[in-house]
């Protein structure tokens, strides 16, 4: 892939999708292609959360490791889909474990880079606000289903 | 300073001043001389015939006399020339040295200004004082003195002339002065309060400049431009008619000067005619009178010119005075540098009813008491707009109680000299501002109070160099210190010596966790191996230890080895090129398509049209990309081929080559261009411009380089050698002798990881992380990312191992992990004894000693760390 290919990648993502035209050029070209091998981690909890990364070939899981060594799946993301996002704007470390499943290939943007253009660009603001706000509406939803799947707690 | 301009002339210059006095008054008689010689030599020597004649007891005939004449007449020249040359080079001097003492003096003043004073002043009104408006004022120091005696003397001679050719006559002349002596000045008046007014709306631009430059983005971000362009014309406009006016009554007072001259030729006519036509006066008179007349214009003009100068001048000193005076500077004396001994800080900190209002009477602070004991470690607690943030300024001296006092072990804190408050206190803020050179410069930098006076080491042309520059800052007033000298006090700090601050700062470094960025950097830095013999050495073995642990599995394909016979996609085209890097000035990478001889190679393998080819559309792609963004935007630097002041060159180039077309472009549009290609590297830039075809000549070409290379540039490349070190490449390159490969993530980490493994392994450790320190930090610290900056602030004030370190929410962008890390090391450091934490909520107030909590400026509660916390945990705000 080429600079030309990752402008039309990052166009079809939704969090960048209204960024105007030189914003999405110089995104493209001042970020990283990387490509990672089946079961190599892109980035393990409690990394510094520096970089957001755009998945454009192959599938990464998100996993999680619990005290006993344990490890649940949390999701699996694909093409044009976009993660670690939310360390980079609460300055949060890695939450996860992200590995590929697979060969991968992904976009890396720096972490300052993303803010600037984020932060410095209303209309990008208002993407990432708006896919955070489907995000913790989904997230609602489920809780909602989950708590009518639970019996009710009992009143300490 | 002084009030006014000719006290300061008189303070500063009086014995200069009467050194130009006297030569002016010994240059008349050469002057006069010079001006009656000429009637001598052609009346008594051309137009005379009585020779042989007694010449001082010497017979000379007429041609003899003559060349006597005309000797000295040229030795006259000669003298006066000398004369104006001396009093010239000498006012010249004097105005130059009086402008640097001045400059020096409002810098000074400006570093004693009280803080909140800058939001009130912008810069550029500072620096346009500073630097513009004070030029002026050093020419006319110079001419203070010398210019009226001058013409003054001048003046009184032809005036003494004209008495001796007719009273009469000589009172007509001066008759009108009076006159001109009354009008002038009070016209003058209106022109100085004209004058002064211009330089204040002058400033006010320069503010509006500064405003527009400083909010770009605003202005973009709001389509505004046309709102900032009204207001620019307005001041401009108010600048013109300012302007206007003072031509105005600038030429009016010339046009009145001018008609009074003419005047006084009228009574000449009148009066003189009628006096010789009743035979008073002798014809030859008035005509002698009238040509003198002639003469004493020109230095009474001149002295009028000077008065306008001079009201000028000093309607200019009297602003810069003002402007430099603002209420609440610090004494002069607490800021001079100090010789004796530096008290520590020691006993209580103590502050009583201290306030801190604003110009409109907001009470920042608001009768705030408290005491703790140095030795302790303090958290003052309140968010954003609590005043936590003023106290802790003011605690440093950064900010000035406007009621109320703070003492430190029973000295009042605000008559400490900064000797004491500026090296035993230690403040880091949120902001932090980096000075623009190395890293070490910048954790240094708390060192740096005085010049240290070293044994005389440098040669017998250094030293004269050295005298010479001490005496001339002397002759100025100015400090003598040189910053090139040597700055570090290694004993006040408790150093013995450069070695035991290498060990100081490698512990900070630790305890900031910079170490690892540092060791990072390092690598990416050069060594001379002519100067570091054994550490290149070690690199060396490095590489033969790593060349065969990258045969291991996980290590595959994660660097692209340097192999003469391949194309190193992970390489800049030009270090493919020359398979090298450029040593000297030989090859500048910047220019490498300007080279003759990279021209004739790139030309052999017929390459040289498709450097320009792919230059120009490297070119389009960045003008596309970077045209958007600010001047001077980090992205230049991090990202970008070219820099933000190159960006035109490249635009018009552009054009220029579009409007004539490819063939018949300009030589030098198409040099410019295709040096770009050069600076690509094909697996981090993945442009698309670059083929295997392009590949392939490429390496040709570059064995073609390294056979063809001329002898007189052997010396400008250092060749990638697998047995050698390469000078110019960095540490890392040379321990891997070859490139980490961009598109795999775990390469920075697992060959890094590597790297860091061999080097522990030789020890070299120190030293990798020694050569980051001479990395340099860029303006204000951009090449460096805010927690490092942050980071690199606090290692700043830890440096000095200060008595009282206070932490103004300094490590705000540090991630929380590292946040806490920092503070539990911090809190438990037993050589800072004194620590004062300003932290946004009293949750985090674990590990503290004493809690002070702040709330709308006012001390809410304060008191022991385990009562306080008990009492403002939650479950008692729900109670």
């Amino acid at each position: 892939m080429n600079y030309n290919e990752a402008v039309s990648v990052l166009r079809t993502i939704p969090v960048f999708a209204t960024l105007d035209s030189p914003s999405l050029k110089l995104l493209a070209f001042s970020s990283s292609y990387l490509s990672f091998e089946d079961g190599e981690a892109l980035c393990h909890q409690g990394d510094p959360g520096d970089s957001v990364f755009v998945v454009y070939e192959g599938e990464v899981e998100v996993s999680l490791v619990l005290p006993d060594n344990g490890r649940i799946h949390l999701a699996r993301l694909g093409r044009n889909d976009i993660l670690g996002e939310m360390a980079v704007i609460c300055n949060l470390p890695r939450t996860a474990d992200v590995h590929a499943c697979g060969p991968l290939k992904v976009l890396k943007i720096e972490g300052d880079v993303f803010l600037q253009l984020v932060t410095g660009n209303p209309d990008a603001a208002h993407g990432m606000m708006r896919v955070l706000a489907e995000r913790l509406l989904r997230f609602t939803e489920q809780y909602e289903q989950l708590r009518r799947c639970m019996p009710d707690p009992v009143v300490p | 300073m002084e009030q006014t301009l000719f006290g300061y002339i008189r303070r500063y210059s009086w014995r200069e001043q009467i050194i130009l006095l006297v030569m002016t008054c010994a240059s008349f008689p050469f002057l006069y001389a010079s001006l009656e010689l000429p009637k001598i030599i052609i009346n008594q020597a051309i137009a005379a015939s009585n020779f042989p004649r007694n010449f001082y007891g010497f017979e000379v005939e007429q041609a003899q006399y003559l060349a006597i004449l005309c000797a000295v007449f040229l030795l006259l020249v000669g003298a006066n020339g000398g004369f104006k040359y001396f009093v010239n080079v000498y006012k010249g001097r004097l105005g130059e040295r009086m402008l640097r003492r001045l400059r020096y003096q409002l810098f000074t003043q400006t570093l004693r200004f009280p803080i909140p004073h800058f939001r009130r002043t912008s810069q550029g009104e500072v620096i346009a004082m500073i630097t513009a408006e004070v030029e002026p004022l050093g020419g006319f120091i110079g001419d203070a003195v010398a210019q009226p005696a001058f013409q003054g003397g001048t003046l009184l001679t032809i005036l003494a002339f004209m008495f001796a050719q007719d009273i009469v006559l000589g009172i007509a002349a001066i008759a009108l002065y009076p006159v001109q002596m009354y009008l002038i000045p009070k016209l003058q008046r209106q022109v100085n309060a004209l004058a002064k007014q211009r330089v204040r709306t002058v400033r006010r631009l320069a503010e509006r400049i500064g405003e527009g430059i400083s909010g770009i983005e605003e202005i973009h971000a709001n389509d505004t431009a046309e709102r900032h362009r009204a207001d620019f014309a307005g001041w401009v406009g108010t600048i013109y008619d300012i302007r206007l006016q003072i031509y105005r009554k600038k030429f009016f007072i010339k046009f009145l000067n001018n008609f009074l001259a003419q005047l006084t030729p009228f009574f000449f006519y009148s009066i003189g005619g009628y006096l010789v036509i009743h035979g008073e006066l002798t014809f030859g008179a008035l005509v002698a009178v009238l040509s003198a007349y002639k003469d004493l214009s020109s230095p009474w003009k001149e002295l009028l010119d000077w008065y306008q100068q001079k009201e000028d001048t000093r309607v200019k000193y009297d602003q810069l005075v003002e402007q430099f005076r603002p209420a609440g500077m610090l004494a002069e004396d607490l800021q001079q540098p100090v010789t004796g001994p530096v008290p520590r800080l020691s006993g209580a900190v103590v502050a009583s009813h201290v306030s801190l209002e604003d110009e409109v009477g907001v009470k920042a602070v608001d009768q705030a008491s408290f005491q703790f004991e140095i030795g302790q470690r303090v958290a003052l607690a309140g968010g954003p707009g609590s005043g936590a943030d003023s106290i802790a300024r003011l605690l440093a001296r950064l900010l000035h109680p406007t009621a109320g006092a703070i003492s430190i072990g029973g000295q009042p804190l605000a008559s400490m000299p900064e000797a004491v408050t500026g090296r035993r206190i230690g403040f880091v803020g949120s902001h932090v501002l980096l000075i623009n050179g190395t890293l070490r410069d910048n954790l240094c930098y708390g060192l740096y109070n005085r010049e240290v006076p070293e044994a005389e080491t440098v040669d017998e042309r250094g030293r004269a160099a050295r005298s010479s520059y001490v005496f001339e800052a002397g002759q100025s007033g100015n400090t003598t210190s040189r910053i090139e000298g040597h700055w570090i006090d290694y004993a006040f700090y408790d150093l013995a010596g450069p070695a035991e601050l290498q060990a100081r700062v490698l512990e900070t470094l630790r305890l900031v966790d910079l170490e690892g960025d540092l060791f990072s950097l390092g690598l990416r830095g050069t060594v001379d191996p002519q100067r570091h013999e054994q550490l290149t050495h070690r690199i060396l073995q490095a590489r033969s230890v790593l060349r065969k642990r990258l045969q291991e599995r996980r290590y595959q394909g994660l660097v692209e080895i340097f192999d003469r016979n391949i194309y190193n996609q992970n390489m800049s085209v030009a270090e493919n090129l020359l398979f090298g890097l450029p040593v000297g000035k030989g090859f500048d990478l910047d220019h490498l398509g300007e080279h003759p001889y990279v021209q004739k190679v790139l030309t052999d393998v017929g390459l040289r049209d498709d450097f320009f080819v792919i230059g120009l559309q490297m070119a389009k792609i960045m003008v596309d990309l970077l045209r958007d963004l600010p001047a001077g935007h980090e992205f230049f630097d991090r990202f970008s081929f070219i820099s933000s002041n190159d960006l035109p060159e490249y635009q018009a180039a552009i054009r220029r080559v579009e409007q004539a077309g490819f063939e018949d472009a300009d030589p030098d549009d198409r040099n410019l261009l295709s040096s770009l290609p050069f600076r690509g590297v094909p697996a981090r830039h993945r442009l698309g411009l670059m083929d295997a075809a392009f590949e392939n000549r490429l390496l040709q070409a570059r064995h073609a380089f390294a056979d063809g290379l001329p002898e007189t540039l052997r010396a400008s490349v250092a060749f990638f050698d697998a047995d050698a070190y390469n000078p110019a490449a960095s540490v890392q390159d040379n321990i891997l002798f070859g490139k980490l490969v961009y598109g795999r993530q775990q390469a920075q980490r697992q060959i890094g990881a590597l790297i860091a493994e061999l080097l522990d392994g030789l020890n070299l450790r120190a030293a990798i992380v020694d050569l980051g320190l001479d990395f340099n930090v860029g303006i204000g610290g951009s090449r460096l990312s805010v927690p490092q900056r942050q980071k690199l602030a606090i290692g700043r004030a830890l440096l000095k191992r200060p008595d009282l370190l206070i932490l103004d929410e300094a490590t705000a962008s540090i991630d929380p992990a590292g946040q806490a890390a920092l503070r539990a090391a911090l809190l438990h450091d037993e050589r800072l004894p004194g620590q004062v934490w300003v932290i946004s909520d009293v949750q985090q107030a674990h590990g503290f000693d004493y809690v002070i909590i702040v709330e709308g400026g006012r001390i809410a509660a304060q008191g022991p760390a385990a009562e306080i916390l008990g009492a403002w945990s939650p479950d008692a705000v729900d109670a």
